[in-house]
């Protein structure tokens, strides 16, 4: 990779997304710096977690382009055509963003160790040794060391979420989106996974996309907030500004509903 | 009655063919049919027209039609003009059971995978694995407990549904019962013992079902191993099967000890 290196991490260009009827983004632009760590706040249903699933291909935008580290992801121009790009190429570029999920989604006919390594073995062709070493590396930092060989269903909320954390940082992504991680969690796990969030947003230099409703997590992580109502970035500033100082009337109210 | 305890020891050798045929019948009906239902779920999932309509019409087709007359159909009327296919009996009841119950059983494969809860989808996609990989070490393993339920009823079903087999001259349980009442000339007597030669049957087939979904469940980390299982007790009845799930705790405590 080239020295200052300023292709952002992500760029969306006109994106459009619609639900039948329901408009749920409309033209949207923004981008995110390589390294970034972006909280995304608002109102739910102001398109905060379509725009993650967007980047995870679980859903399709209807319009715009959507860029990763500059190369086109699930649409491209072809003259003045908006064209699909065939799964083997999306692939590519999937690869390399991960993504944490409310519900954890840990798979429960593998264990925990084979939840970690299965991608990294048959996505990414590492030698067996390799992955499980890196697993176990990636299970210690995440403080689960001796539930390597545990099956899923018998850890805690909190444990399966550090084991998810894990599982998606052994593709070592470029780009790690959260989604409402914290949310199904009894208040007293809720501590750990941040713990190791922040932990890894201090270790390594991953593009982090996150959605939370956590607002203390989101001021010590974030570099920057975007603030979405109706589709549509409404606020953008640092942690500190907007959390201290919103300008925008629906942050304000936003903001003072939930803190 | 002693009398018709002699000509059952007396037919003990067409006893032993009649559940040999059951027997051939049921276990290539069961192959044939659980081919068929993976092909036929798979293709009534399929993104493309191409593979799902055909699917769906097949599935229609012999759900919807009766099992006797498919089987006469390919007893009777494949050797005639034009086709001149003459299958062997056993091949047309394999066939026909094969077909049939596949059809529902094709329903059964398509219903579990989509019961596979979104996330798990979800959190294949987020890794990269491909379409075949997700299915295969994702999605399948979750899916197949959900199926053996329901394939063990769709199998005894196919087991008392081999019994048509006597009609195109297969020397089956069934033919064998007919031919304990001819020797016997005693209805109760014969129809009885055919009743509990198809119950034994099915009952062993049941508890062969009941280990596959023990041991299928417990490698989603749901129950206790088959081992554990049968642990508790060299001889397994139904029973201990199914009340081995909320007795795991003391299952895993009775190994440690």
């Amino acid at each position: 990779m080239p020295e200052n290196d300023t292709t952002p991490a992500i760029q969306f260009q006109g994106v459009g997304k619609r639900f039948g009827d329901n408009v749920v983004l409309d033209g949207l632009d923004f981008s995110v710096a390589k390294g970034d760590r972006v909280t995304l706040i608002g109102p739910s249903g102001s398109g905060k977690t379509t725009i993650l699933r967007l980047l995870m291909t679980l859903e399709e935008a209807n319009d715009g382009l959507i860029y990763v580290d500059g190369d086109p992801y699930t649409h491209e121009m072809r003259g003045d055509k908006r064209v699909a790009i065939p799964e083997k190429r999306r692939s590519l570029v999937r690869r390399r963003v991960g993504m944490v999920f409310q519900q954890f989604n840990l798979f429960p006919n593998m264990t925990v160790l084979e939840n970690i390594i299965e991608a990294p073995i048959h996505v990414l062709g590492k030698p067996k040794a390799e992955a499980i070493a890196s697993a176990e590396a990636l299970l210690d930092k995440v403080g689960l060391a001796d539930k390597r060989d545990a099956r899923t269903t018998q850890l805690s909320g909190g444990q399966q979420q550090r084991v998810a954390i894990a599982r998606s940082l052994a593709m070592e992504p470029e780009i790690l989106l959260l989604d409402e991680v914290t949310s199904s969690l009894d208040p007293e796990l809720v501590a750990d996974v941040l713990g190791v969030l922040r932990n890894i947003a201090e270790t390594t230099d991953i593009t982090m996309l996150i959605v939370t409703h956590e607002m203390q997590f989101a001021r010590e992580v974030s570099n920057r907030v975007l603030m979405f109502d109706g589709g549509k970035i409404i606020e953008e500033a640092a942690p500190d500004t907007i959390f201290t100082s919103p300008t925008h009337e629906r942050t304000k109210e936003f903001l003072r509903a939930i803190l | 009655m002693s009398d018709n305890l002699q000509h059952l020891v007396d037919l003990l050798p067409q006893l032993g063919e009649g559940i040999l045929v059951t027997l051939g019948l049921t276990l290539g009906g069961a192959v044939l049919a659980l081919l068929v239902a993976f092909t036929l779920g798979f293709g009534s999932r399929a993104h493309t027209k191409w593979a799902r309509v055909p699917s769906r019409v097949v599935v229609e087709f012999f759900r919807g039609t009766s099992l006797v007359v498919q089987i006469f159909w390919l007893y009777y009327v494949l050797p005639l003009p034009p086709f001149y296919v003459e299958l062997d009996p056993l091949a047309c009841g394999i066939i026909a059971l094969g077909l049939n119950y596949g059809a529902y059983a094709a329903e059964v494969v398509r219903g579990s995978i989509n019961s596979v809860a979104k996330g798990q989808w979800e959190a294949a996609i987020a890794l990269d694995l491909g379409p075949v990989h997700r299915m295969r070490r994702v999605i399948l393993p979750q899916a197949w407990p959900l199926m053996i339920p329901m394939f063990t009823n769709l199998l005894i079903q196919l087991v008392k549904g081999s019994a048509l087999a006597a009609y195109i001259s297969l020397h089956d349980l069934n033919f064998f019962t007919n031919e304990l009442r001819d020797r016997t000339s005693d209805t109760i007597f014969s129809y009885t013992v055919g009743l509990l030669c198809y119950f034994v049957f099915a009952y062993l087939l049941t508890l062969v079902m009941n280990a596959l979904e023990v041991r299928a469940k417990s490698r989603l980390g749901v129950g206790p191993s088959l081992r554990e299982v049968l642990r508790l007790a060299p001889v397994q009845t139904k029973a201990d099967v199914g009340a081995a799930a909320p007795a795991s705790a003391e299952t895993k405590g009775g190994d440690r000890a």
